[in-house]
């Protein structure tokens, strides 16, 4: 019996995909994605409390980059780099693009990606347990904070994403958004 | 025949956590103030005066009761800290404080006297003659038990003392001493007991050497773990070390604690309250604990067998032990 929880990996044909994409394009998408999340909880801040100034490499392993957050600067929280790219950074957590999405939605627990070494954290371990903690506690939902994003056309977005953002889950395994309550009553 | 349901006592370190677990069907949360008094002070965990009070409100409102843990041993001459804790637990509208220190139970009997104290695992209260005096002199209303008692011994005990009887059922298992354990403080100069941390992450670095999981606490190495063999958490007492010609793991195997299928003899044990380990835990953990022990509850109560879980995936070690409940060596 297998008794690995199993995490979907980002499939090899999109990643490549991925790489033909400009970093600076990706960089300025996520950016945005992080600004409106930080606006929309402010508490994660007080949660991290000291390691605001920290800078994480978060490297989700079955992409061609990884991320660098530094939530405390004032102008490019979040930047994009090639993966390899030498860094300075205070901790790294890495592991597969679902695992790291399932946390932030608290469809997956931390400690257990961490036992069964689907997730793997370096440097100042108390930096990654407070980020782990203040994004637990935010109850964020990517989905929504993509939305808001949108501005004027989240109205627009909002019913087609509704439809289609179960069915990709459902079809790829990966949490794109907050586990509904019925979602974790039935276990799906 | 149906019986008493047994109270489900669930983790929160965060405000998200404790709507998550009385969502998920907890009789009652235990939660801690966000400082060195509760000895989960884990960084970006726990609750801010303002939070506590919410999160009790959100509760209470629900029908679920908040016991707010204050199991530390306050600092010679810091000792305010831990008193405005207990007044501030107690004013924020917690329905029990859980304690550890004599001299702070001494001060919550005196200045609550109607107000519940339970007897924090944190005081290591083993036997029914050291529950007593717990009781007679501070009044308390409930003990957690040591992780290291028999079932047939919780019945003994229960035999003996006037109070309610609460037991670990699921998640990290310490058999040390609780409360007296310096195993953390040898490595780091911070224990559970004075600063509410056991293994400091301040102290505790990982590093991936080839294919091997290396975790060290304080300077020393504790674990090496190759690949797909499940990492155990950096505690000195689940170590992998060599003594003589032997090497392995010590004191204890980094494995959790699930005793999920003897609730109906702890039960008959005497039994009042069963409490699930892990304040550092995710939303994702508790809501899958705590359903799933809420409907083992309900099954107990209604006399039907317990149901199967799948929590080993949440476990240290990914793998899970009835601890001393049903202990065979000694």
């Amino acid at each position: 019996m297998d008794r690995r929880e199993l995490i979907p990996t980002f499939p090899a044909a999109a990643a490549s995909l991925l790489r033909g994409l400009p970093p600076a394009v990706i960089e300025a998408l996520l950016s945005r994605l992080v600004a409106v999340t930080t606006e929309r909880h402010p508490r994660l801040f007080d949660r991290l409390g000291a390691h605001a100034t920290s800078r994480y490499l978060i490297d989700p392993t079955d992409l061609p980059f990884v991320l660098i957050l530094h939530p405390a600067a004032a102008d490019g929280r979040l930047r994009v780099l090639p993966r390899g790219t030498a860094e300075p950074r205070e901790a790294r957590i890495g592991g597969p693009l679902a695992a790291l999405l399932g946390l932030i939605h608290g469809r997956y627990d931390g400690d257990a990606l961490f036992f069964s070494r689907d997730l793997v954290i370096e440097g100042d371990t108390e930096a990654v347990l407070a980020l782990r903690n203040a994004i637990d506690d935010a109850e964020i939902d990517l989905s929504v904070e993509a939305l808001h994003g949108l501005g004027p056309l989240r109205a627009l977005a909002a019913p087609p994403l509704a439809r289609i953002l179960p069915l990709v889950e459902r079809l790829t395994g990966v949490s794109l958004s907050r586990p509904t309550r019925e979602s974790l009553e039935h276990g799906y | 025949m149906a019986t008493e349901r047994l109270e489900i006592v669930c983790p929160a370190g965060t405000p998200a956590a404790l709507r998550t677990a009385v969502d998920a069907g907890a009789d009652s949360v235990y939660c801690g103030f966000n400082d060195e008094t509760n000895a989960r002070n884990f960084p970006g965990l726990n609750f801010s005066r303002a939070e506590m009070a919410v999160g009790i409100a959100y509760a209470a409102a629900r029908g679920v009761k908040v016991l707010v843990a204050i199991n530390t041993f306050p600092r010679a001459g810091s000792e305010a800290l831990w008193h405005r804790a207990v007044d501030d637990a107690l004013a924020c509208g917690a329905h029990a404080v859980i304690l550890a220190d004599i001299g702070l139970l001494a001060y919550a009997a005196e200045r609550h006297p109607d107000r519940r104290l339970h007897l924090s695992v944190q005081a290591a209260a083993s036997n029914a003659d050291a529950i007593n005096f717990y009781a007679e002199t501070f009044g308390i209303r409930r003990v957690v038990l040591p992780r290291v008692l028999t079932v047939e011994e919780i019945a003994a005990i229960n035999r003996e003392i006037d109070v309610e009887t609460e037991v670990f059922i699921f998640g990290g298992l310490c058999v040390m001493a609780e409360g007296r354990c310096s195993l953390s403080s040898y490595a780091t100069g911070r224990s559970p007991n004075m600063h509410g941390v056991c293994s400091p992450a301040s102290h505790v670095a990982y590093a991936e050497e080839g294919e091997d999981l290396v975790a060290r606490l304080g300077g020393f190495t504790i674990h090496r773990v190759p690949k797909a063999v499940a990492a155990p958490y950096p505690t000195l007492c689940k170590g992998c070390f060599q003594t003589g010609d032997y090497r392995g793991h010590i004191f204890e195997d980094p494995v959790s604690l699930d005793a999920a299928t003897l609730m109906p003899q702890l039960a008959r044990a005497g039994v009042r309250a069963l409490k699930i380990e892990g304040r550092q835990r995710s939303r994702a953990y508790v809501e899958q604990v705590v359903r799933a022990f809420r409907r083992a509850s309900e099954a107990e109560a209604a006399g039907q067998p317990i149901p199967k879980s799948e929590l080993w995936r949440l476990t240290e070690g990914q793998q899970t032990t009835a601890g001393a409940y049903r202990k065979t060596w000694r």
